[in-house]
């Protein structure tokens, strides 16, 4: 049995990729008891570029820190989408930006939501992370599409709440909520 | 009082470590990927009435350290390959004034600017010899955010306990990873001894037994001389060659004398492993998921983790390697710490398994090079 | 209690190691004579060294002293005052480790202002290792590394000091040593960044390359081409230029560093009662 959940959250650097995955890991690691590791990769540019924050969420120890089969993957560009749509297991699902994602063919369970559009009718495109963290949140609360080890709902809107400096607070917030009715 | 767990990156849980080993100054130049030390550092030292100072480059923050750690405050600087290049002028300085201090080196691609955001794992050898003259330096590896925290405590424990500069060899992997860890209060905070003698009975370098010798600090009743230059006990030239020959061995024994009380390292599964790895920061954890799978496959791994990697394990690899079939060690450079491995492997096959792409080395690329040495074993 | 000179240079060390007609000795008896003539007590004065001639100044203080790597003085100096604001820290350096493979210190410890004084022993050329150019050697000069004369423009270093904003700058030489006596004491006094570029003597590599064989001849050389015109002064051509060039009052790093403290206090309790959402 696999006892580990896998999630990529891949994108443009400057899209606040590694703030949520700060959030979701934190959720599991200090709201559920479970253990979780949140790595990165970047360039050297702070704004642009390939971006992608990975998480391993276990109840055992985490020995590798890296993901090796995800279970869960966020696209935010195009870039990433092409680079996960077909190297992803079956069951894999892939979330992506309708909006600015071409989907092609994918080897996993492919859904696109218009992220963009969402988050600038919300207030900008600075909220696309919060309404993308709300979709992951929306989607893996229903039960049919259930992964073992995401956080609950309660648990990332608290570590949301504890990230989010007073002043954007409510306005991640709201964008979270936003996202998470999406799916 | 209940012990704070956070959720917290490794450059930033060795500034928490570092905060509660009593640390009060830091010097330093910007550099990716161990920038995060240095702006945390800018904001928490002043507020508990520490200092924080950017200075000019990395020549400078070095020497600037030990100007502060002869004025008494535990000093320290985080830096990345070429920022740890330059400081090397001045870990000598420290090594030969006996400064405590530590300087943290998250680990990026090389050589020269290389790959500014990618991790490596390829100056260990820079950390042990660094340095021009004979010396002895401690240096440590963290594999995981907790032990950023908790051996960044002992990093300046040993640095005071020895009056000696400690490296804290991190790398971009482990010092950008978030983990949960415990800000725990249970490991004990050392002090440099302060001297016990009347002022002007006071020798800087005169040691007793354990060959440290206790230190005052600037503006203290001691006044004292402190030298990069060859000095006697009083801290002034003495250019004879039973002096330079007592000095630069006692700076040697100093360390080595205590390497039981400095080694750390963790075994996982050894007893019994016909396949024993040994390796240390983040390819460390890789090799502790290889011995998982291959035990889930029935082949009995094990790893010898090296959190100490300078003085080297060597007493630990030698009862380790006896006992195994292979040994492998998986590094990401093209083979540094493995030849300290062959050295002490008494005769077991030693292999490398060595990754220069600036990705990690993954667990599968160790179970395969562990199955394909096995079969030829 | 009122002080001399033997209260900082150990007289048992003596006599010095520098060459004879070396104006090291003028300057050191000259920084113990401003510590005496201000009272300080030796266990406040912090003497910080680095490589080259003057850089074994302090193997004959008793105050405390930091002898360093070539040209990092000022950057160990800036440790020492940072965490201790109190001590009195005096860089001693030559031109080599000064200005030409410490210039970078030189000019960030000058626009930080950090209340260190620094004495700068200026012979033009590396005593210690044989007399090769410097960074403040006059050009067409002789030395060891310039046998067919020197053509790079050398240094000024009290304009040098002054550009990078150090609010006391002063010039003497080992000639005029009441001048050099009332600098060094005006420096140490100065809260801030102090510099006193003194121009030294070196009769065995500098002076003999140039014609300059005797101290004597130096001397004569430093009496005679020395204004305090300061219109008249111009160190690219061996004419010197002494007196004090800048003396103003302005904040220095450590005053500043202790508001900052403050203020980060404050700052940091406010910061977490927002995170915690107080």
């Amino acid at each position: 049995m696999k006892t580990r959940t896998e999630i990529v959250l891949a994108g443009v650097g400057g899209q606040g990729l590694i703030l949520i995955g700060k959030i979701i890991g934190e959720a599991a690691a200090l709201y559920e008891g479970k253990n979780a590791v949140q790595t990165q990769s970047y360039g050297v540019a702070s704004r642009g570029g390939f971006s992608k924050s990975e998480l391993v969420i276990s109840d055992e120890e985490i020995a590798y820190p890296e993901v090796m089969e995800p279970d869960l993957v966020l696209a935010l560009s195009q870039q990433s989408y092409d680079m996960y749509r077909n190297k992803i297991g079956k069951n894999c699902l892939l979330i992506f930006d309708s909006d600015t994602v071409d989907s092609g063919e994918c080897s996993g369970k492919a859904m696109g939501y218009p992220m963009t559009s969402a988050a600038v009718e919300l207030h900008s495109l600075k909220n696309l992370n919060m309404i993308a963290l709300g979709i992951l949140s929306g989607l893996t609360t229903s039960r049919d599409i259930f992964i073992t080890g995401f956080p609950s709902y309660d648990s990332i809107r608290k570590s949301l709440e504890q990230n989010s400096p007073s002043q954007y607070r409510h306005q991640n917030l709201e964008a979270f909520e936003h996202g998470f009715k999406l799916p | 009082m209940t012990q704070e767990i956070k959720f917290l990156q490794g450059n930033e849980a060795c500034l928490e470590g570092a905060l509660k080993a009593g640390a009060r100054f830091y010097a330093g130049y910007p550099i990716t990927p161990s920038s995060e030390i240095a702006e945390m550092a800018s904001q928490r030292l002043p507020a508990i009435g520490g200092v924080f100072i950017q200075m000019e480059d990395e020549l400078g923050s070095m020497a600037a350290l030990v100007g502060a750690s002869m004025a008494g405050a535990k000093a320290f600087t985080a830096t990345s390959g070429p920022g740890f290049s330059l400081m090397q002028e001045n870990l000598g300085l420290a090594i030969m004034t006996e400064a405590p201090c530590v300087v943290i080196n998250v680990q990026r691609s090389g050589p020269s600017t290389g790959l500014a955001t990618k991790p490596a794992q390829a100056d260990v050898m820079q950390a042990r010899w660094g340095t021009h003259g004979d010396h002895a330096i401690i240096t440590l590896c963290p594999t995981s955010v907790q032990e950023c925290y908790d051996l960044m405590i002992y990093a300046f424990n040993f640095s005071e306990r020895f009056r000696t500069p400690v490296i804290f060899l991190s790398d971009e992997i482990v010092g950008h990873m978030r983990e949960k860890v415990v800000l725990r209060d249970d490991i004990p905070v050392v002090d440099r001894a302060f001297p016990q003698c009347e002022p002007n009975q006071y020798k800087p370098y005169k040691a007793g037994d354990d060959k440290v010798p206790p230190m005052a600090y600037f503006g203290s009743e001691f006044i004292f001389h402190a030298s990069s230059s060859m000095h006697d006990e009083t801290g002034y030239p003495n250019n004879t060659s039973q002096n330079a020959d007592k000095v630069i061995r006692r700076l040697y024994e100093k360390i080595y004398d205590h390497r039981d009380e400095i080694s750390i390292t963790k075994e996982f599964e050894t007893e019994d492993a016909d396949v024993l790895f040994i390796s240390f920061g983040a390819a460390a954890r890789s090799a502790r998921e290889a011995v998982k799978m291959l035990r889930s496959g029935s082949i009995k791994a094990g790893l010898l983790q090296i959190n100490t990697i300078w003085p080297f394990p060597d007493e630990k690899v030698k009862r380790l390697a006896l006992r195994a079939k292979v040994v492998l060690v998986p590094e990401m450079n093209l083979g540094q710490i493995i030849n300290e491995v062959i050295k002490f492997s008494c005769g077991t096959p030693v292999f490398g398994i060595n990754k220069v792409d600036s990705t990690i080395i993954t667990p599968l690329e160790i179970v395969n090079k562990a199955k394909e040495v096995l079969q030829n074993a | 209690m009122p002080k001399n000179i033997f209260d900082y240079i150990i007289e048992d060390r003596l006599p010095f190691f520098w060459c004879e007609g070396c104006g090291n000795g003028i300057i050191l008896k000259s920084i113990a004579q401003a510590f005496a003539d201000l009272e300080l007590e030796p266990k406040n004065i912090v003497v910080v060294t680095g490589i080259g001639c003057w850089g074994k100044a302090d193997d004959y203080l008793s105050t405390n002293s930091l002898h360093v790597t070539h040209g990092r003085a000022l950057a160990a100096a800036t440790g020492v005052k940072a965490v201790n604001p109190n001590l009195k820290v005096v860089a001693l350096m030559g031109d080599g480790d000064g200005v030409t493979i410490g210039g970078n210190h030189f000019i960030h410890a000058a626009r930080r202002n950090m209340d260190i004084t620094a004495i700068i022993s200026n012979n033009f050329n590396y005593g210690m290792t044989g007399g090769q150019y410097s960074g403040t050697t006059p050009e067409p000069s002789f030395t060891a590394t310039s046998r067919y004369g020197s053509v790079e423009p050398p240094f000024d270093i009290c304009a040098l000091a002054k550009a990078a904003g150090a609010p006391y700058v002063a010039r003497a030489t080992v000639y005029h040593v009441n001048l050099l006596e009332r600098y060094i004491k005006n420096a140490i006094q100065k809260k801030g960044f102090s510099v006193v570029d003194v121009i030294n003597i070196c009769p065995t590599y500098y002076g003999r390359f140039n014609k300059l064989k005797s101290p004597v001849e130096m001397m004569s050389w430093l009496r005679d081409n020395s204004t305090m015109k300061l219109e008249d002064g111009n160190i690219y051509n061996n004419r010197f230029a002494i007196g004090e060039f800048v003396n103003e009052d302005k904040l220095d790093f450590s005053t500043k560093y202790a508001q900052l403290q403050n203020n980060a206090r404050k700052l940091s309790v406010q910061l977490e009662q927002d995170l915690s959402g107080k």
